[in-house]
């Protein structure tokens, strides 16, 4: 396994469980699952006695692997130098059980879905670009950025709202941009981070060399997942783009005439996605966008930026949903979190954090005390 | 046994039980060298009142019961020595009450350290608790249980010295409230004016009941610290320096490092002295009477003030010192284990010298750190030896390494601290044999079918 010559190195402190101040357990499989061994400690314990023969592949230890939202709390908090490879270790621990064939049947099925659809959601290509209908948001050709939209925003529905309202907006701000409608692919980020190694290899390249063929070297993405796969895994397999979140090319043109916005009296607590916040150190774009809107409070809730609680969709659970259900489902506690703000809306820049974060919003029947909503979505709000 | 596991389920909720290899494995072991042993369930309660149905289903089903907080002992104090139930408390972790003026904080036993001390900071900023450096992870119920000591020990003596009251759920599943609590809303203390009974939990590892609430006292926190640090390469006289410094009551912690690396430090001895204040002039008053203590030493050419590199201060004044458990990879191998024995401050030379000499004959790297308890009333001297896990040799040393500086503590006058089962039998062999009786005497009486993490503190 890769990392096999690390694993044995953690002495399981448990500083890699916590925020920053240690106010409370910030990773979100152990705060669900409550047990060391679903804590990052416990996974590199048993991933050892795994290598080692002690424990044997089962449907708990799949749970314990695959329940990691590869938030990356730990890889931040963990006071060892090989932090940084804490989230790899996991990841490659999942690729042997890939290897070994047999992992949990949601994997199995996202992983088959990709590779014969293209997508998890099993829907033809053509559908991907339908959402930009009725928007001024064009096919790419030659445009400064491709608009690279990822499969939850090109199929949910939820998430094409936030896609719709993502591209409209950087139109009107003046960003020449483009998509690539049916012939978009999925990023793979979570298929690599499912360990499918092979499959994100196939899929990055299909992408790259889709891209390369268009002549594009700016994309930005609505996706912080695919943000990462572009921006991070790319470049090994020849990928050198130029690569933004799509809230840090709209951060810059807030100030913009294009961009007129009106009185906003509204109170917003913002919600870093891991996939943005911990994994590219990008804290400040969206907080600068809901700034720029006259009369948004912005309430930071106890745990943020680097300290942030995952909504627990990362890691392929999105898809997988092998952390989510019950009260200490970590969309649940983090709306529980941010209900305690006070804010009216909890501002996101993941659709797959929009998605779990309304689920949770229903389930703590809190539909008339908080929304969720992208940071697009409350720009076009505050839109005169 | 699948009744077992049924009713455990009835009990916290069947998410909360295991009995699966993974688990099994796990809680097993701790991240010392002790062997392991495993459980043959592992639960995770709430509610106290889980706790006492699962130790009166143990009662019931004669099988043993073992409470563990983070598990960072290191000496194996929470491996199921003869398997049974082990009750993870990490769930318990509710701050209950902070009494500002009385100065004490009422947690859940499985609180950790580290949400204490948050939660300080951020609703009672002018209070503080005794804070360890084991991890932020180490409950506050299983640092009482071992005796820890912390940030105030200097000040005022063993973490468990700070109790001002106990909830325990006893062997028989009944909750018994100890100190102050017991008759009163108030929990100012664990025993005087009654008798105090805490003594019947407090350093028994579990063995006598499970610690379910933990009231600790506060004290005041300045708003500036600092730290100071005495170099000398004279470790026969850094017990005189101690006996200075603590006579200044000044100084808020006092601990001596010895480390062969980095090369800065070799064949030196670091008295590190934190101080505090509320003003400049309180701090610069105490510096200054630090300083003027130890004139004597920097005149004789035996010592004196390190520079602190800026990049350091904030590793020394971390609290806890995450740089602690950072010692178990100097070998790349992610483990450290000590042997603590409480001893006279007056054998620090020979301590400092044997864990040297330990270090040499065994090929191990090591460090050396003593905490002053109380005003040099005694310390804890730390024979650190760092391991790398996936190296069955290095282990085997470094478990022959510490097993002889447990002989060399025992032969001069310490007393172990948090004891492995070995250091336990160790203890009791060479105790007054009165005392000895009256310890079987508490623990036949308190749990006579012998449930309660068993192995530990057994007379026989």
């Amino acid at each position: 396994m890769r990392y096999e010559d690390i694993v044995h190195r953690c002495f399981r402190c448990g500083y890699c469980k916590f925020t920053a101040d240690y106010s409370d357990f910030n990773c979100p499989s152990y705060r669900k699952f409550f047990f060391e061994s679903y804590s990052p400690g416990g996974r590199m314990w048993l991933i050892r006695a795994w290598l080692n023969g002690e424990i044997q592949n089962s449907e708990r230890l799949q749970e314990i692997l695959f329940s990691c939202a590869t938030c990356a709390n730990c890889v931040e908090h963990c006071v060892f130098t090989f932090s940084d490879d804490l989230v790899n270790i996991f990841v490659a621990a999942r690729e042997e059980m890939v290897n070994s064939g047999i992992i949990p049947p949601p994997v199995r099925d996202y992983l088959k879905n990709i590779n014969i659809s293209g997508n998890p959601y099993k829907e033809p290509s053509e559908e991907r670009g339908k959402w930009a209908k009725d928007t001024p948001v064009e096919t790419y050709d030659g445009h400064d950025y491709l608009f690279y939209i990822g499969c939850v925003g090109s199929y949910d529905e939820r998430a094409k709202k936030i896609a719709k309202a993502a591209g409209s907006l950087l139109v009107k701000a003046g960003v020449s941009l483009g998509i690539l409608g049916d012939r978009e692919t999925c990023d793979g980020n979570e298929v690599k981070s499912l360990g499918e190694l092979g499959l994100f290899q196939f899929l990055a390249q299909q992408n790259i060399d889709l891209l390369k063929e268009m002549g594009v070297s700016k994309v930005t993405t609505l996706d912080p997942h695919s943000f990462n796969a572009f921006k991070n895994d790319y470049p090994a397999l020849g990928g050198e783009f130029e690569v933004y979140h799509y809230t840090q090319v709209l951060a810059p043109l807030m100030r913009s005439k294009k961009l007129s916005l009106r009185d906003y009296e509204v109170s917003i607590t913002f919600h870093d996605p891991c996939y943005l916040g911990r994994h590219n150190g990008e804290y400040d774009a969206p907080r600068k966008i809901l700034e720029s809107i006259p009369k948004v409070a912005l309430i930071e809730m106890d745990r943020s930026r680097e300290n942030a609680f995952c909504c627990g969709g990362g890691g392929g659970n999105f898809f997988t949903d092998i952390l989510g259900g019950g009260e200490d489902s970590p969309n649940r506690i983090r709306v529980r979190e941010a209900l305690n703000t006070g804010a009216q809306i909890i501002a996101v820049a993941c659709p797959q954090c929009a998605k779990m974060l309304e689920d949770a919003i229903k389930a703590e029947e809190a539909e008339d005390k908080i929304e969720v909503l992208d940071v697009a979505e409350i720009v076009a709000r505050a839109l005169a | 046994m699948r009744d077992i596991s049924r009713s455990l389920s009835e009990i916290v909720g069947e998410n909360y039980v295991s009995d699966k290899p993974e688990e099994i494995y796990f809680y097993a072991r701790d991240p010392g060298l002790m062997p392991p042993h495993k459980p043959d369930y592992v639960v995770v309660p709430q509610q106290v009142e889980e706790i006492q149905e699962i130790v009166r289903l143990a009662n019931e089903k004669r099988i043993p019961v073992v409470p563990m907080g983070a598990g960072m002992a290191l000496t194996g104090l929470v491996i199921p020595l003869k398997g049974g139930i082990v009750i993870d408390m990490k769930r318990m972790n509710k701050i209950i009450e902070v009494n500002e003026k009385a100065r004490y904080v009422i947690v859940e036993g499985g609180t950790s350290h580290g949400l204490l001390k948050s939660y300080l900071e951020k609703n009672h900023p002018r209070l503080r608790h005794s804070i360890p450096d084991s991890p932020a992870t180490a409950t506050v119920a299983a640092n009482v249980m071992i005796h820890g000591q912390g940030r105030l020990t200097q000040q005022y003596g063993f973490n468990s010295d700070m109790v001002s009251g106990l909830e325990v759920v006893l062997p028989s599943g009944d909750i018994c409230k100890i100190g102050s609590c017991s008759l009163s809303p108030n929990w100012f203390s664990k025993g005087a004016p009654l008798p105090d009974l805490s003594g019947l939990f407090l350093g028994w590892f579990g063995a006598t009941g499970i610690i379910t609430k933990v009231a600790l006292k506060l004290y005041p926190r300045k708003k500036m610290r600092d730290v100071e640090i005495f170099v000398t390469d004279r470790e026969d006289l850094v017990p005189n320096m101690v006996y200075e410094l603590t006579h200044t009551e000044m100084v808020e912690d006092i601990n001596v490092f010895a480390q062969p690396m980095p090369m800065i430090f070799k064949d030196n001895h670091h008295i590190t002295l934190f101080i505090t204040g509320d003003t400049d002039e309180e701090l610069e008053f105490k510096r200054k009477m630090v300083w003027d203590c130890l004139d004597t030493f920097i005149k004789s050419k035996d010592g004196g003030f390190m520079g602190i590199p800026p990049v350091m201060k904030p590793t020394l004044l971390d609290m806890p010192q995450s740089s602690v458990s950072r010692f178990a990879d100097v070998k790349k191998g992610g483990g450290f284990e000590y042997s603590g024995p409480i001893i006279a401050v007056d054998k620090y030379p020979e301590c400092s010298r044997k864990v040297m000499e330990l270090a040499s004959k065994y090929d191990l790297a090591y460090s050396a750190m003593a905490r002053i308890i109380g005003r040099g009333h005694c310390m804890m001297f730390g024979f650190a030896f760092t391991f790398n896990r996936a190296d069955p040799d290095m282990m085997a040393r470094t478990r022959k390494a510490l097993e002889e500086g447990s002989d060399f503590a025992l032969a001069a006058g310490g007393v172990f601290w948090k004891p492995t089962i070995d250091e336990q039998r160790m203890t009791i062999e060479k105790m007054d044999p009165v005392t000895k009786g009256l310890m079987k005497m508490i623990k036949e009486n308190l749990d006579p079918q012998g449930i309660m993490n068993p192995g530990n503190w057994e007379v026989h």
